[in-house]
């Protein structure tokens, strides 16, 4: 079976401004199967996100390959769907338009999109928000738009960058299920970045551990714990802990190196 | 007597008193209107009193000998300048005329400006190589004292409308222009990557995405620039003109006559403030968008 996502030997340099070259991916390795919810762990700073960027096609690989359902990614792709750790809703635009953005983008007429977009935002939960800006909803709510307006165009591939980092931990958790259940009547492999172990391991089938930066695959480990999942529970059992700490063990080092790492930076 | 018991009267006094807590809410609504009505009607008098201690000390020193009315005029004259104008007209015509062919020629430069600001901003803005290019250009343009390109204008453009048009658009231009060009360059990253990833080309990213963005900047710039484009007609009508504001406050200083000049900027002043509101709504219905900001700061 072709991957839904494959990185090879994927390496990303950037130009810092002051010249110097910057390497935040060295020789990652990665595969997602169609259909998987993977989660990438790692310390800050270590290229999770450059990651999601090689993927969307949003950034070229400065070396190694990086392949989408097995044909090179060589531009923004059809059928990605991305939600960003930042808002990145429309802020002029109303809930109606923020979601029927995508289909119009992608030539619907202006009538169908609005339909499948009030058909989006009730699967959301945001029926009758419609007319709302941005501003005046909650980050919670915003967050729900940002979804709909992604899975609206039916991504084969949704990546998420700490998506639900900036909410509390009930909303959060809430925003989880609610992701699961959005996820399983799809058949997108997700690719979901996060730093918080919890989150990855109680959403995802496999856990990737990023090293800290110039970022590589450490280890990726198979979380086997059944779904239907609720987020809320799933942490008390004890398969749970098991896993939990056979991944720390692997990230803890990391989250070491790079805390020691920003320690010394800040003390230069 | 111990701790606990005193800790114990100690809550049940709070109770007690916390007992009529809805009562206190309704009358802090009340009290809060109230001092709200009570301050705006104190800035509404405190402006009245500015208006007639300006006012008044001008006419009282200008009777008293202390201010030369030849020079400075005095505030009944001025007043007196007004009736006359309005009631048997002025040299160049009726007063409202007058008005009307100012108010043209600023509406007219005003939006000119502002589209070839918008355009050239946003186009600059989007492409690297043209605002290298052509940076040092605008720079060196903006410069330059631009109502000089009013007498410019009177000679090719002639002396009626076109000059003034001319003259009041080169004026909007550069603000308007150097915030849609800014506006565009301060795009939030992530809405134009969240934008093409749900599949936005070109064109409908700078029509959704960068000037809705830049809108706010644009928005905010019109307020300067109507006052300029105010100056430009006028200016525009000083170097030669045959109807306008302008040229009435020419004839007037030709004439030495101080009062004609103080009534003409008092009109200015007026239209001003007119267009003033209407942009202020304009801005309210183009960025509803945002959450709406404390009026009170706005003058």
């Amino acid at each position: 079976m072709t991957p839904a996502i494959e990185l090879r030997h994927a390496t990303k340099r950037f130009l810092t401004p002051s010249g110097t070259v910057f390497t935040a991916l060295q020789n990652l390795d990665m595969t997602v199967q169609p259909g998987e919810f993977c989660a990438v762990v790692g310390p800050t700073g270590c290229g999770k996100s450059t990651t999601l960027a090689l993927i969307s096609g949003l950034e070229p690989p400065s070396e190694g390959e990086v392949e989408v359902f097995g044909k090179p990614v060589t531009g923004i792709g059809e059928g990605i769907g991305y939600v960003f750790q930042s808002d990145a809703v429309f802020p002029w635009k109303t809930v109606l338009e923020n979601v029927a953005a995508g289909p119009r983008y992608r030539g619907s007429s202006n009538h169908e999109a609005r339909d499948r977009a009030r058909d989006w935002i009730s699967r959301v939960g945001l029926s009758g928000f419609e007319d709302r800006y941005p501003y005046q909803l909650s980050g919670g709510m915003r967050k729900r738009v940002a979804l709909a307006q992604s899975l609206i165009n039916g991504p084969r591939i949704l990546l998420m960058d700490e998506p639900f980092s900036a909410l509390d931990v009930q909303t959060r958790s809430l925003m989880e299920n609610e992701l699961l259940g959005l996820w399983a009547a799809t058949s997108a492999s997700v690719v979901f970045v996060t730093h918080d172990l919890e989150e990855a391991i109680s959403l995802s089938d496999r856990v990737f551990v990023i090293t800290a930066g110039p970022g590589t695959v450490k280890s990726n480990y198979k979380v086997d714990l059944p779904r239907p999942r609720n987020v809320a529970e799933i942490r008390f059992e004890p398969r749970f802990g098991e896993i939990y700490q056979e991944i720390w063990n692997d990230l803890r080092d990391e989250v070491l190196v790079s805390y020691e790492r920003q320690k010394r930076s800040g003390a230069a | 007597m111990n701790v606990r018991s005193a800790a114990a009267r100690l809550s049940a006094g709070m109770i007690a008193r916390s007992e009529p807590a809805v009562r206190p809410s309704v009358d802090l609504v009340a009290k809060r209107r109230r001092d709200a009505q009570r301050r705006q009607l104190n800035v509404a008098g405190l402006r009245l009193l500015v208006a007639v201690v300006f006012l008044g000390g001008w006419e009282i020193g200008a009777r008293l000998g202390w201010i030369d009315p030849f020079f400075w005029s005095q505030p009944s004259a001025i007043y007196a300048k007004f009736v006359y104008w309005i009631t048997q007209g002025t040299e160049l015509g009726p007063l409202w005329e007058q008005a009307l062919v100012t108010m043209e020629e600023t509406v007219g430069g005003f939006i000119v400006g502002s589209i070839l600001g918008v355009i050239v901003g946003v186009a600059l803005g989007r492409s690297r190589l043209l605002s290298d290019v052509l940076g040092p250009y605008i720079k060196a343009a903006n410069a330059i004292p631009r109502v000089v390109v009013g007498a410019l204008f009177a000679i090719s453009l002639g002396l009626d409308i076109k000059s003034k048009i001319a003259t009041a658009a080169v004026l909007v231009f550069f603000v308007v222009f150097f915030n849609a060009f800014q506006g565009v360059r301060e795009v939030d990253r992530t809405l134009i990557a969240n934008a093409r990833i749900l599949g936005a080309g070109d064109r409908q990213l700078t029509t959704e995405i960068l000037i809705p963005s830049a809108l706010s900047w644009i928005v905010a710039s019109l307020h300067t620039s109507f006052g300029l484009a105010l100056v430009g007609a006028v200016v525009g009508e000083l170097f030669g003109a045959t109807q306008g504001i302008g040229e009435l406050i020419y004839n007037a200083k030709n004439q030495f006559d101080a009062a004609g000049v103080f009534a003409g900027m008092g009109l200015l002043a007026a239209m001003a403030l007119v267009a003033e509101a209407l942009i202020t709504a304009l801005e309210d219905r183009l960025i509803k968008w945002r959450p709406p900001v404390a009026t009170e700061t706005r003058i």
